[in-house]
């Protein structure tokens, strides 16, 4: 019994009034010594979070634990009292919550809720607590700790922030450290230094870590064990080598097949349809059988066990026939993107400047010529081609694209679109045609599409709008717009809640592409959803390009994900392009320190 | 900040005086004017005269609104038509005798509100919850004079504790004042209380529910602690407004409550100046009520201003 945490069975869920418990957590096994780190991965939904909180004895609101174990220190730790709990948490055990900047109270400042953790947890007399938050802030490599204390929440940067809740997690010396998806809301480069902080705390002070995320390379570059979930239960299990080399469950090659990878031209569709809801429908068959290539009539009617090879678990009953997944070789862009160099340009952008400051007389007067957030952009976008541009948050590259959509005011420079219109003229004065030659998609479906409206409404709309068709001519082309977006015609019917995300994206685009646009701007349309959900938004886009012929300026901070669609990519940062050129080269000789920096942060190609 | 909180009072001031433009002219608007409306079906020959000019209603209208406004600066509200003597004489006591009822209840009140709604929303759909809730639905429904004859017949009737009714000089000595308002003030409290606890009890619940309530818990925080430091601040933010309202309303004269218990205070006043067309006593009674609704909503916009660092900071970072 030299485990350090130890969870048996543990079943998390929620009991409906007149129904069967539902299990977001199922029956899940985890080990832990001393020192080790786990990495926990899976897709959103699938319990990983619920289950890192259960180590804690913490369960949201409205869930508790159904069955099962949690040991700490060979403590069970529903046997301990709220004191010890208390005493346990932020102790022994901390967390450091996914996102710092919500995770911190924003009405205290940053020296209160620091010296809350030390009077808690460590030994540290009260006239210390000051010079010893200084010291936990330089051993995660804060700048002017001293400084700091005396700042509130919202005054730090979201890199800054996570760093005082790593910190935080600190103070009581930890043994183990929990990490709920401590990186995700952080830009490339961030993420790679708070990743490189957690794994030399690890190494360093010998905590052990359980570390969970959706982003498996995080995993892979952290940990030395890896647990895959799927729809709560843990569905493969091993040391870091085994996973990611020799992957034996077909949900886990498939995730690792979906991950985007700098060079690979596109990522395979690897994963049908979506997770089954509620959860203990597959109470009696395999969780992933819905949606797996390789499912047998066996998978269906009997759960399969895990299976226990030299420490490799698999919980798949097909495992020994299986072939794992073939990567697509390596295939440029050339062949989609090349293109006759007479095709006419698209768009044009000369020297272009942005601000977010008011342009107005009124406010220069006062406060001098306004501050750019964006300058020097000059670029080209051919008919059929694919622009990617890339850059972190705050590099400029959504408010070029809301100011070509005219949301928002230009400062200086010229854009044109189609060799005569002024892209800088606001979105109300636009000529009625240039509106609906320029479409936008956006981030968030769930934000972009009108919760109250069917989807065969949110679609016939902008057909109504430009092009004055009767009631039966709309359904019928909504109806193409449904199989070009691949999805099926009984869908129009229903409201956008009642669809997944990647299916919501999918009818953000098909709106979109009813207006027959010459330009398609797509603003980080992948970043909200899964890998696997993402691998098939980019396989559509890449279809509707060559069969439309569709222009797109696809702006995103993934770069592989550019990497597998653009035929251009422009480097963005601090509001400047520091590389531009055709995206084979740039990924195979990237000239910019900056351009090296973001293809380390990256999973190789394997 | 400081030229945020300058801006806000400058703002306050232009109300103020847009309303008593306002006021001014409404009176000004109506056919006749203040004597004769004063003195209806008397209102000729020589006592109209008399009266025009002891309320110098014979010069120009833009030259009494400066005499008015003049007046008002220097605390002189004008005189009342009706009984003859300076308004702030007349109004002076009743608005004391409002401002003890309303702060007394608001005193009470609100500290029971915050802590009701606290316990409300940490006792979300428990029993306790349902109890608090539905009396809080209960008594906002129910109008306030309904409230208070109930109140009347259990505590002065039937258990015979509390005086039924207010019985005293319009200046009566404040202590005399106090032994008096116990059932006004407690029917007041119980309409206030519910308004406030039930805006407490939601903005609470969505606060317990936020990630750094969470990461309060499992930091090992006591509930208390949690909930007192971490919690309450954030959750008070948005009943700020609230609040001040209601002070508003109670320092603004409680018509109704002032006439089931028969309380002198400045809403019985003011139905009564209307009643008896007393127009300079009315327009120093709108500009009162006026004063304390800017007064109020100011002190609301600054009160947040303390306490949320996120609008104080960035504030303070633009200048």
């Amino acid at each position: 019994m030299n485990d350090l945490l130890r969870l048996e069975k543990v079943s998390v869920g929620y009991r409906p009034i007149d129904s069967e418990p539902v299990l977001l957590v199922n029956e899940a096994d985890l080990a832990l010594g001393p020192g080790e780190t786990l990495g926990l991965v899976g897709e959103s939904g699938c319990g990983k979070s619920t289950l890192l909180l259960s180590v804690m004895g913490y369960f949201k609101p409205g869930l508790e634990r159904l069955s099962g174990r949690v040991l700490f220190e060979g403590q069970d730790l529903e046997q301990i009292s709220r004191d010890g709990l208390q005493q346990l948490r932020g102790g022994a055990m901390a967390l450091i919550p996914q996102n710092a900047g919500q995770a911190l109270t924003p009405t205290l400042k940053i020296a209160v809720q620091m010296f809350e953790a030390l009077r808690l947890h460590s030994d540290v007399p009260a006239v210390h607590w000051q010079r010893k938050s200084i010291e936990l802030f330089e051993r995660v490599q804060l700048p002017a700790p001293e400084a700091l204390l005396e700042r509130y929440p919202h005054e730090l940067s979201g890199g800054q922030q996570q760093r005082v809740a790593i910190a935080m997690a600190l103070a009581g010396a930890p043994k183990l450290l929990l990490l709920d998806e401590p990186t995700t809301g952080l830009d490339v480069t961030t993420q790679a230094q708070v990743l490189e902080l957690l794994t030399e705390i690890g190494r360093t002070t010998q905590t052990a870590m359980v570390f969970v995320s959706h982003d498996i390379g995080v995993i892979a570059k952290t940990c030395q064990k890896i647990a895959v979930m799927y729809a709560g239960e843990i569905i493969e299990a091993g040391t870091q080598e085994t996973v990611m080399k020799r992957p034996g469950h077909p949900y886990t090659q498939a995730l690792l097949a979906s991950v985007p990878r700098l060079g690979q031209a596109l990522m395979p569709d690897t994963m049908q349809g979506r997770l089954l809801e509620p959860l203990n429908a597959h109470k009696d068959s395999c969780a992933f059988e819905a949606r797996c290539l390789f499912a047998e009539p066996i998978c269906r009617s009997q759960k399969p066990a895990m299976i226990d090879t030299q420490g490799h678990c698999v919980k798949c009953s097909q495992q020994a026939s299986i072939t794992p997944f073939q990567l697509p070789d390596f295939q440029s862009n050339e062949a989609a993107g090349s293109l006759a160099p007479d095709q006419g340009i698209v768009l044009e952008l000369r020297d272009l400047a942005l601000t977010y400051q008011s342009t107005g007389l009124i406010h220069r007067w006062l406060h001098g010529a306004p501050e750019r957030v964006v300058a020097d952009v000059s670029l080209e976008l051919r008919q059929g081609q694919t622009l990617g541009l890339v850059g972190e948050s705050g590099s400029g590259k959504s408010s070029i694209l809301r100011t070509l959509a005219g949301l928002q005011p230009g400062l200086s420079g010229a854009a044109t679109f189609l060799g005569q219109h002024d892209l800088l003229v606001p979105v109300g004065q636009r000529d009625p045609e240039v509106l609906r030659k320029i479409q936008l998609v956006f981030q968030n479906p769930d934000a972009s599409l009108n919760p109250r409206q069917t989807i065969r409404q949110i679609i016939e709309r902008p057909l109504r709008l430009y092009f004055q068709y009767s009631a039966a001519q709309c359904f019928s082309e909504a109806r193409d717009l449904m199989d070009s977006v691949q999805l099926p015609y009984d869908y129009l019917g229903r409201f956008p809640g009642q669809l997944s995300g990647g299916e919501r994206q999918r009818v953000a685009i098909a709106r979109a592409l009813a207006a027959k646009p010459d330009l398609l701007l797509c603003d980080e349309i992948t970043s909200a959803l899964d890998v696997s959900v993402q691998a098939s938004m980019m396989q559509l886009l890449k279809m509707l390009r060559t069969q439309r012929q569709l222009t797109v300026l696809f702006v995103s901070h993934d770069l592989p994900v550019v990497g597998a669609l653009a035929d251009h990519v422009i480097i963005l940062r601090h509001g400047r392009i520091c590389e531009a050129g055709a995206t084979g080269e740039i990924f195979e000789q990237p000239t910019h320190p900056y351009t090296r920096e973001l293809l380390d942060a990256v999973l190789p190609h394997s | 900040m400081l030229r945020l909180i300058t801006f806000r009072f400058l703002f306050a001031f232009v109300t103020l005086w847009v309303v008593s433009l306002v006021v001014f002219i409404a009176v000004e608007l109506l056919p006749g004017d203040a004597c004769e409306a004063f003195l209806g079906q008397m209102a000729q020959g020589q006592r109209l005269d008399n009266c025009r000019v002891e309320h110098r209603l014979n010069e120009p209208a833009y030259v009494r609104y400066i005499a008015w406004a003049q007046g008002l600066a220097q605390g002189d509200l004008g005189k009342s038509i009706k009984r003859s003597k300076p308004l702030e004489s007349v109004i002076g006591p009743r608005f004391r005798n409002t401002l003890i009822l309303g702060l007394t209840a608001a005193a009470l009140g609100i500290p029971l509100a915050i802590f009701l709604g606290v316990l409300a929303a940490l006792w979300r759909d428990k029993k306790a919850d349902l109890f608090i809730s539905s009396a809080a639905i209960f008594f906002m429904t129910i109008p306030e004079f309904i409230t208070g004859t109930l109140l009347i017949s259990f505590f002065s009737v039937y258990l015979g504790w509390l005086p039924g009714i207010v019985i005293m000089r319009v200046d009566a000595p404040i202590i005399e004042v106090f032994g008096q308002i116990g059932l006004p003030v407690l029917t007041l409290m119980l309409v206030m209380v519910a308004h406030i606890m039930r805006m407490v009890r939601s903005s609470m619940i969505d606060v317990l529910a936020s990630d750094f309530v969470m990461m309060s818990e499992l930091k090992g925080l006591s509930k208390t602690r949690q909930v007192l430091r971490h919690a309450l601040p954030n959750a008070l933010l948005p009943a700020i407004n609230l609040i001040a309202l209601n002070i508003a309303w109670l320092m603004g004269g409680v018509l109704v409550v002032e006439v089931v218990f028969n309380y002198p205070g400045i809403g019985r006043l003011s139905v009564n100046a209307i009643a008896d067309r007393d127009f300079p006593l009315v327009q120093a009674l709108a500009l009162l009520m006026a004063s304390i609704y800017v007064g109020l909503n100011l002190m609301a916009d600054i009160a947040t201003l303390l306490l949320n660092p996120k609008l104080r900071t960035r504030q303070g970072a633009a200048q």
